[in-house]
């Protein structure tokens, strides 16, 4: 049994979850294994008849009242005891803040640790091969579970699609947890600050990261926006540091974006930024460093100074729209 | 109140990487290291909490070779009162549990109200071993949190968690807890010269510790640099004014934006 792992909010699916089905699935056809869902919550909504629909051998409700709010301890518990019962060879996740908050400390009830954020697997010779980004997505590494299932894996956003994943009929299987003592109390979820810059709707980005250098420079980025008629957005060192406010930040933690232009200058291109703008339609990178992950997706590259490059940009920009 | 700030020594982040030649890991020995940034933050959290506090210890706690000392000092000389430094040699090869076990050993009988690490290591990333040994400590805890509510300290303490796409949320702890600190979540101070040479008697000690047994480690087979996905076309050669001659000629022509 593959165990994929549903993740919700008052019952609204959050749809990184249909990544992990088509995991769960991907990885079931590959090892002649079942795949089944699992949701956690104090009452099904209905998303468990959503669930239903793709093609998993069970949705598993595990249900407590004091799982009507995500909390670290209540997940860990309720899913403590899906795993007790069902003895699955794998459990799979997507990569989400909420899993990377939880997951770990299942393993750990497990005597077990999670291999996350993995991009790509391959079967080998009858065992798994999985790809993990490391060294802030510089280089790859293949890694292979050692011991005993459980094992539990993490993929990254976008490692398998949505659409992907397989229509059929599931049946519905509620059943009630424990649920121990939790030791947190949890407040309202709440937006801070709406982002007043839309980024999503931009035809064309101008981003600055680390090679900018200091706030001034930003200007020289703003004037090649201007010419351009694009929009200016940011890595997160750069929000960090307040160069630029918070809501023109693309990443994981900021917006995520796939305008017809998106023109990375100085960005190393870290895998959390790199998710936020990945599915742009040309990417164009200006980095010094010939090695920056941000060349392995860029449709065009210019290695070298973007202080030099910026300017002259902007000059034969001007020209062309002179004439 | 004693804080345990966990922190890690880091390949720079501008290092160019070299894979050893058994493709195991990186050429560490050529490499300019630093401390890891996010852990750099949660030293700061500490040392924050302790001043709005006005009393309290924090400790620096780093495992690793020799090579580790530097984040140590420099921890000192930000304001930490003391340090502890787990002798581990070839710490790369550790995985995040047998990490957490390691260190959950080192400081057990320290009976911390708190521990604060970064989220992730900029390294290896598992971005899991504060949560682990939250777990072997039997602890609550709390990652990527991105605000501390100084002034609620009292046996419990409220933390802001950063979710997706802009949303937050405040938990509120009961002592002790773990958290996981976010990048940016404050100021890094820097340390003064008067702190360089207070570091220099404050305590450090040294613990040698053995690799436990861990039959589920996950383990790396390769390194390598990521296979490229898209096919680059590198402008200019090398001289970056003839690559935005070109870059632009592209944008009129090929991406059709002008």
């Amino acid at each position: 049994m593959i165990l994929a792992f549903i993740e919700h909010k008052n019952g609204v699916l959050n749809k990184t979850s249909l990544e992990a089905i088509t995991a769960a699935q991907t990885l079931a056809k590959d090892l002649g294994l079942k795949a089944s869902a699992v949701i956690l919550c104090d009452e099904d909504r209905g998303l468990a008849k959503d669930i239903a629909q793709y093609d998993l051998e069970k949705v598993i409700i595990a249900r407590n009242p004091k799982l009507n709010v995500y909390t670290p301890d209540g997940y860990a518990d309720a899913w403590t005891e899906v795993i007790k019962k069902e003895n699955p060879q794998y459990v799979v996740m997507a990569h989400t803040y909420q899993v990377r908050d939880f997951a770990p400390k299942v393993a750990a009830r497990f005597e077990r640790e999670v291999l996350a954020d993995v991009i790509r697997y391959r079967k080998e010779n009858n065992h798994l091969v999985f790809t993990r980004r490391i060294f802030l997505g510089k280089l790859d590494a293949d890694v292979v579970l050692q011991g005993e299932a459980p094992y539990f894996v993490t993929f990254q956003s976008g490692a398998f699609r949505a659409d992907k994943a397989q229509k059929g009929n599931a049946k519905e299987d509620l059943i009630e947890v424990e649920v121990g003592e939790i030791r947190m109390t949890p407040e309202e979820p709440f937006q801070e600050a709406k982002a007043s810059v839309d980024l999503t709707k931009s035809e064309i980005i101008v981003a600055v990261g680390r090679g900018i250098k200091s706030q001034e420079n930003i200007a020289l980025a703003q004037q090649l926006a201007d010419v351009l008629g694009a929009d200016l957005a940011a890595s997160r060192p750069i929000c960090d540091a307040e160069w630029l406010p918070i809501d023109r930040q693309i990443g994981s933690s900021g917006q995520t974006v796939a305008p017809k232009l998106y023109i990375a200058l100085g960005i190393s291109g870290a895998i959390q930024h790199v998710v936020g703008m990945k599915n742009s339609q040309t990417i164009v990178a200006i980095n010094k460093d010939p090695e920056a992950p941000i060349f392995d997706i860029a449709d065009y590259g210019i290695v070298g100074d973007l202080f030099e490059a910026v300017p002259v940009m902007i000059e034969e920009i001007k020209k062309l729209k002179e004439n | 109140m004693k804080i345990i700030v966990l922190m890690k020594q880091v390949a720079n982040k501008d290092a160019v990487l070299r894979i050893r030649s058994d493709n195991k890991w990186i050429e560490e020995a050529d490499v300019a290291m630093q401390t890891n940034e996010s852990d750099g933050y949660a030293l700061e959290e500490a040392l924050r909490l302790k001043e709005a506090k006005g009393s309290g210890e924090v400790i620096v706690c780093s495992l690793g070779g020799p090579s580790v000392k530097t984040v140590i000092k420099d921890a000192l000389a930000r304001g930490a009162d003391r340090a502890i430094h787990i002798l581990v040699g070839d710490s790369y090869k550790l995985s995040p549990y047998q990490t957490a076990r390691i260190i959950a050993e080192a400081i057990k009988d320290e009976q911390a109200d708190l521990i604060f690490t970064g989220l992730q290591s900029d390294d290896i990333g598992y971005g899991q071993t504060g949560v682990i040994l939250a777990e072997l400590l039997n602890i609550p805890h709390a990652t990527i949190v991105i605000e501390i509510d100084r002034s609620s300290l009292d046996g419990t303490l409220r933390v802001k968690r950063e979710l997706e796409s802009g949303w937050y949320q405040w938990f509120r702890y009961r002592l002790p807890a773990l958290f996981t600190i976010q990048s940016g979540i404050s100021q890094i101070r820097y340390a003064t010269l008067q702190g360089i040479m207070k570091a220099k008697s404050k305590p450090v000690k040294e613990i040698t510790a053995t690799i436990p047994e861990f039959p589920s480690a996950q383990k790396i087979e390769k390194v390598y640099l990521p296979l490229k996905t898209k096919q680059t076309q590198l402008l200019g050669n090398g001289d970056a004014k003839r690559g935005a001659i070109e870059l632009v000629e592209k944008l009129r022509t090929e991406v059709r934006v002008l």
